[in-house]
């Protein structure tokens, strides 16, 4: 389903060092600096998996999610989503995808949610009896009755993530691609989220790809865990194997972080 | 395009809401336009045979101008945009199978019209009532009301593409602040919402007319009031036309480069 052969991705950024002098340096000088977001990644993800993707702030967590959603173009290596190249034809893709990056928000920010949703719909050409059943099943998994009336300024942090990941999830996509879903989430909404990503997987059988820094997340839907560092992938096995006796999950992954020495 | 309907059609409800902006807005408009019919009308008491325009025909142009402001004023551009670029919310907006180009294109045009929509008519309608020559006067006739309103609408586009393009060149600046002084106030001078084209020289006259500004509000309110003769018109909306192809032609390719080489801001 998804092919991923060695990827590269780097970044040019430019650095001085503080201070007025060296700002006046650099109007005539600039340095820049190559960081190398992704060098030589590959994996394989079939159909129907769950997939954690993780590693410390800054490995390429998300510029490989960014990558295989369409939106950065890569400087090498080949990507095959069921066949489609994501960049090459960014529209054609993505129709059959869900995005949710949880540090922003696709809702807009003075209607109420159901707004956003209808937009969505129309966005995506959804059939209106399929949007209403993809809707009901949304509404009824994630419990928003309450939600989709209110303005989006005014609903909660969890309140919101639970809009956010239904919106990405309207036009029924095959694969769902979360970066972060549950960052900032209280101990209720981080619940009721991962238990709704179970049940989608379990039920309709959507590929999902999730990026996190929450152990407990991976512990509870990942079966299978690619760990990237640096840029490159590091481990790919169960979660199991990497799990050492009764070691809690946090532990054991910044030892792994270690024993890498990705941080 | 239906997807990009309902766009338009969001932003513009989302648009009317905001009700004490527009009253703000109305009440600046009225300053400006009642100074500026009075800074002509002082001119026009010294001699009015040197001005190319009557008086009555200028202050239609002044109010036409205030009332139609958000259809025309390049420096009214949507910093959602802009922020969408510079913070990197631009990502949600590509994972969607939309036209990057043509959702902005879209979008600008419902704030504009938006804006104007809460605006216009009570400033028009009050213009309308003021004493000959200070007021809004009526249409010359119903042919140059209908050319009005096609040239306004044109102007509109016109506007709408050229702001396009300094938001696509802000995928390469990062920072807009530049480009947007540099080219809002060309466009504020160029395009006779300083003062009326035709009171500038002849020669700069003419090769300004030729700019892309000039088709923006300059046709529509000159057309109104009957300063300009058939082939005069005739003109103007071809050129109308020729910009608005251009600016959305150069608009796209631009925005097509930028996709390929994007970077999402902010991780």
């Amino acid at each position: 389903m998804i092919t991923v052969n060695h990827l590269c991705k780097s970044y040019r950024i430019a650095k001085r060092n503080p201070g007025f002098t060296a700002a006046c340096k650099a109007l005539f000088h600039r340095e820049y600096e190559i960081i190398h977001a992704l060098k030589d990644v590959s994996f394989t993800i079939s159909d129907g998996e769950m997939v954690g993707y993780i590693g410390p702030n800054g490995a390429g967590k998300s510029s490989t999610i960014k990558i295989l959603s369409g939106i950065l173009t890569p400087e090498g290596g080949t990507v095959s989503v069921d066949g489609r190249v994501p960049w090459k034809n960014r529209i054609e893709h993505v129709r059959q995808i869900g995005v949710v990056f949880g540090q922003r928000s696709q809702l807009w920010w003075d209607v109420p949610v159901m707004d956003s949703f209808e937009l969505l719909k129309d966005i995506y050409s959804v059939p209106t009896p399929q949007y209403k059943k993809s809707l009901e099943e949304l509404t009824a998994l994630l419990h928003l009755e309450e939600l989709l009336r209110s303005p989006v300024r005014q609903l909660s942090l969890g309140q919101r993530m639970k809009c956010e990941i239904a919106a990405s999830l309207l036009h029924n996509p095959r694969i769902l691609f979360l970066d972060e879903p549950t960052i900032g989430l209280d101990a209720v909404s981080k619940l009721a989220v991962r238990e709704f990503i179970l049940q989608l997987n379990k039920e309709k059988g959507t590929t999902v790809i999730l990026t996190t820094h929450d152990m407990q997340d991976i512990e509870a839907l990942a079966s299978r865990i690619i760990l990237i560092g640096k840029g490159q992938i590091l481990m790919d096995g169960n979660i199991d194997s990497i799990k050492k006796g009764s070691a809690a999950i946090d532990e054991t992954v910044a030892e792994l972080y270690h024993s890498y020495e990705v941080v | 395009m239906k997807k990009y309907f309902s766009f338009f059609r969001l932003r513009f409800t989302l648009g009317l809401q905001y009700r004490v902006a527009a009253l703000a807005g109305i009440a600046t408009q009225f300053a400006w336009g009642f100074m500026e019919v009075m800074i002509f009308a002082a001119f026009y008491r010294g001699d009015k045979n040197a001005f190319p325009m009557s008086l009555s025909a200028t202050c239609s142009y002044i109010w036409l101008g205030q009332g139609f402001l958000a259809f025309f004023a390049t420096w009214m551009m949507d910093n959602e945009i802009f922020d969408s670029i510079l913070k990197g919310n631009i990502a949600y907006e590509l994972c969607r199978p939309i036209d990057i180009y043509n959702i902005w294109f879209s979008k600008s045009v419902a704030v504009r019209l938006s804006r104007a929509m809460l605006r216009c008519f009570p400033i028009l309608l009050v213009a309308a009532f003021l004493p000959d020559p200070y007021g809004l006067a009526k249409p010359e006739s119903c042919l140059h009301f209908f050319l009005f309103i096609l040239t306004l609408a044109l102007g509109l586009l016109v506007t709408a593409a050229f702001c396009m393009l300094i938001y696509i060149l802000t995928f390469y600046t990062i920072s807009p602040q530049g480009l947007r002084i540099l080219f809002t106030s060309a466009a504020d001078f160029f395009s006779g919402g300083v003062i009326p084209l035709p009171f500038f020289p002849e020669p700069v006259q003419k090769i300004m007319e030729l700019l892309p500004f000039a088709a923006m509000q300059n046709v529509s309110l000159r057309i109104y009031s009957g300063s300009m003769e058939t082939d005069e018109m005739k003109k103007a909306i071809l050129l109308q036309l020729f910009w608005l192809f251009i600016l959305i032609f150069t608009g796209k390719i631009l925005c097509r480069r930028a996709e390929k080489k994007i970077t999402v801001q902010g991780g």
